[in-house]
């Protein structure tokens, strides 16, 4: 008889995952990858990383990264699944961007303004060619020309706020929601949904808001600011009258100005989305800020016709460890319920209506 | 295991879950909204079960865990490891001897008894979900228990194809009150949580949702008075051991078409072969 139980599960898994670290090693011939080359060298991945893992962390982020082969959707789990066991000593301030270290900075509504446009690290008008040179190593890497931009640099939508040409933000009355701890409920907060998508699949924020582009959701988007830079992290201990400071985090925050037709009560103005994440990622805060500006055409009295605006929508599905869990979960054995289907199938294509459990039947 | 509380998770979580839990169990067939973990498995592949199981277990208790009623699925083999290496708990494939069970699809075939507790993996805590896809709106349906539409989708079936398609995951009504998802358990298992004596916990981690059925509730999955319930199950006798009122899995035995029909629950099968043997 061609039946073999399914036994030996156990002794499949041990073989599987010993297979896989021989596959994630690679030829010995070739040096392993410490973790500081992945995290110096590999900075954006490690960053992606930490954004969706939600842990500041880059020698942890590099850490997953090696041990995920590279898969940043895998890393991004390994770093969230360690990260929900660690305790939590207190909560921080509000970080001040304004107040930001800046390593690049610009806007795309002002020609200039105080603090100037700073290019900074930036692929942006680099041309797309295979840089042959970087295939070996000890290639002569120029140095870089001027000295960081000091000098204090005020936020551009503070600018518009002057003018009152840009709504206000409302501020929050009591503690924001947290998603790692209370499950997500709708309607959701603007707190929860900025919340939400700093944690969000940076693909699946870039799609959602170059829809909103295409006229899924009709937005008129210019980047007001678009900022990289550090951030210094502060907590206020109860026995203490002073903020403790715990150390900077790189961050990318970006302002998108909206047009805003209006209201009976409300003149025309601007309206912003707003988008920020860990580390340098401007495809994911810029996406952030489109899908966060199309998310509030409810409030704002507009048609919610397009997924970038559904708040349910958006928010269900912009999570990558559970997309990916709930998606790769089909490889598990479904044949118990297959098994019924077959027999639904079978019994109906039969015509019969009769079914039923007769046993031995 | 070192670095890491008895079965995994941190206490003030576990004390998070078992609110969640004495709410569930207060209302049958509620879904209770809980701070689902992050787990060291993926969302999907049995996250809410295992914080339900992590968060009952003791010291004393004996696990056992299945998948498609079998003990040595993979799935089933990587959950029941992660305990007994988090919690260092006895483990069994004999369902008789075991206090917890948790399972994924299934619900043995030996009658449970009130001393043991069963936990399913559940995908989709939501019976509506199909035919609603918004949560907040399905919530004010189940607040109402306006559940109209599940009939109707029932109905449609009926006229159409004239019987229920629904051969799984088939949706049952707690206490006659709340409409529930029995997980995707077969058709065939559902009647086995009508009155039964064991706890039945149900844990959706992606989803975020904790529901329970204490012992001895009414479970009466939907049905008309004339289109009764029917259950659906392969009309074979199993050939390891003979059973003709078990659940069956086909296995392909060749590319000619050759079949054959063993039980499911593993454990049962085996339980009665060695009767045999004996």
């Amino acid at each position: 008889m061609a039946y073999v139980a399914v036994k030996g599960g156990e002794r499949a898994i041990d073989a599987a995952h010993a297979w896989l670290a021989e596959d994630r090693r690679g030829d010995p011939a070739v040096p392993e990858l410490a973790t500081a080359q992945i995290a110096e060298q590999l900075g954006r991945a490690v960053d992606r990383v930490m954004a969706e893992g939600a842990c500041y962390d880059p020698d942890l982020a590099a850490l997953a990264v090696k041990q995920a082969q590279g898969d940043l959707i895998e890393a991004a789990f390994l770093l969230r699944a360690y990260r929900t066991t660690l305790p939590r000593f207190a909560d921080t301030r509000p970080v001040e961007t304004g107040a930001m270290a800046v390593r690049r900075r610009v806007s795309a509504v002002f020609k200039d303004m105080p603090g100037g446009q700073v290019l900074g690290p930036t692929y942006d008008y680099t041309h797309r060619l295979l840089d042959f040179d970087l295939a070996e190593p000890g290639a002569a890497v120029a140095e870089a020309g001027s000295a960081p931009p000091g000098g204090p640099m005020p936020g551009v939508m503070d600018l518009l706020g002057h003018e009152g040409l840009i709504q206000p933000e409302a501020g929050l009355d009591g503690r924001p929601g947290d998603l790692t701890r209370e499950p997500l409920a709708f309607p959701a907060g603007r707190d929860v949904r900025l919340q939400a998508l700093a944690r969000g699949d940076e693909g699946f924020l870039l799609a959602l808001g170059y829809s909103s582009q295409r006229g899924y959701g009709g937005a008129h988007p210019f980047v007001g600011e678009l900022r990289v830079g550090e951030v210094t992290v502060e907590v206020e201990v109860p026995e203490l009258d002073f903020t403790l400071d715990i150390g900077d985090v790189t961050v990318t925050e970006c302002q998108m100005v909206n047009q805003f037709k209006g209201s009976k009560e409300v003149p025309p103005q601007f309206t912003r989305g707003y988008g920020l994440c860990f580390g340098h990622s401007e495809r994911k805060a810029m996406g952030m800020a489109l899908v966060d500006r199309a998310m509030r055409a409810a409030e704002l009295g507009e048609d919610v016709t397009a997924p970038a605006q559904t708040v349910e929508f958006v928010l269900s599905h912009c999570d990558n460890i559970e997309a990916t869990g709930f998606v790769e979960h089909l490889k598990l054995p479904h044949y118990v319920d297959f098994q019924s289907e077959l027999e639904t199938i079978r019994r109906l294509r039969a015509g019969t209506e009769t079914g039923g459990v007769e046993a031995g039947e | 295991m070192n670095g890491y509380n008895f079965a995994y998770l941190d206490e003030q979580t576990k004390r998070m879950i078992r609110r969640a839990l004495l709410k569930a169990v207060a209302i049958p067939g509620y879904q209770v909204p809980f701070g689902s973990r992050e787990m060291p498995l993926p969302y999907g592949w049995g996250t809410g079960g295992i914080q339900v199981t992590a968060s009952i277990l003791g010291r004393a208790d004996v696990l056992k865990v299945i998948d498609q009623g079998a003990d040595d699925t993979t799935n089933a083999v990587s959950i029941r490891r992660f305990f007994a290496r988090t919690a260092g708990v006895a483990t069994t494939t004999h369902t008789a001897e075991a206090s917890v069970i948790q399972t994924r699809h299934r619900i043995p075939e030996a009658p449970l008894r009130t001393d043991q507790i069963i936990v399913y993996q559940v995908p989709q805590p939501e019976p509506l979900s199909k035919l609603e896809p918004s949560r907040a709106e399905t919530r004010r349906m189940h607040a109402l228990a306006e559940y109209g539409l599940m009939h109707v989708k029932l109905y449609e079936d009926i006229a159409r194809i004239g019987a229920v398609t629904i051969s799984y995951d088939y949706p049952v009504m707690v206490n006659g009150r709340h409409l529930m998802s029995p997980s995707p358990i077969p058709a065939f298992d559902t009647p086995k949580m009508d009155g039964m004596a064991a706890l039945q916990l149900f844990g959706a981690g992606r989803e975020k949702r904790i529901y329970a059925i204490p012992p001895y509730t009414s479970v009466k999955p939907l049905d008309f008075e004339d289109h009764p319930f029917r259950l659906t199950r392969a009309p074979h006798a199993c050939t390891l051991c003979g059973a003709a009122d078990s659940y069956l899995d086909e296995v392909v035995t060749d590319d000619r078409g050759g079949r054959m029909f063993v039980c499911s629950d593993s454990d049962f099968c085996e339980t009665r072969q060695s009767g045999a043997a004996a």
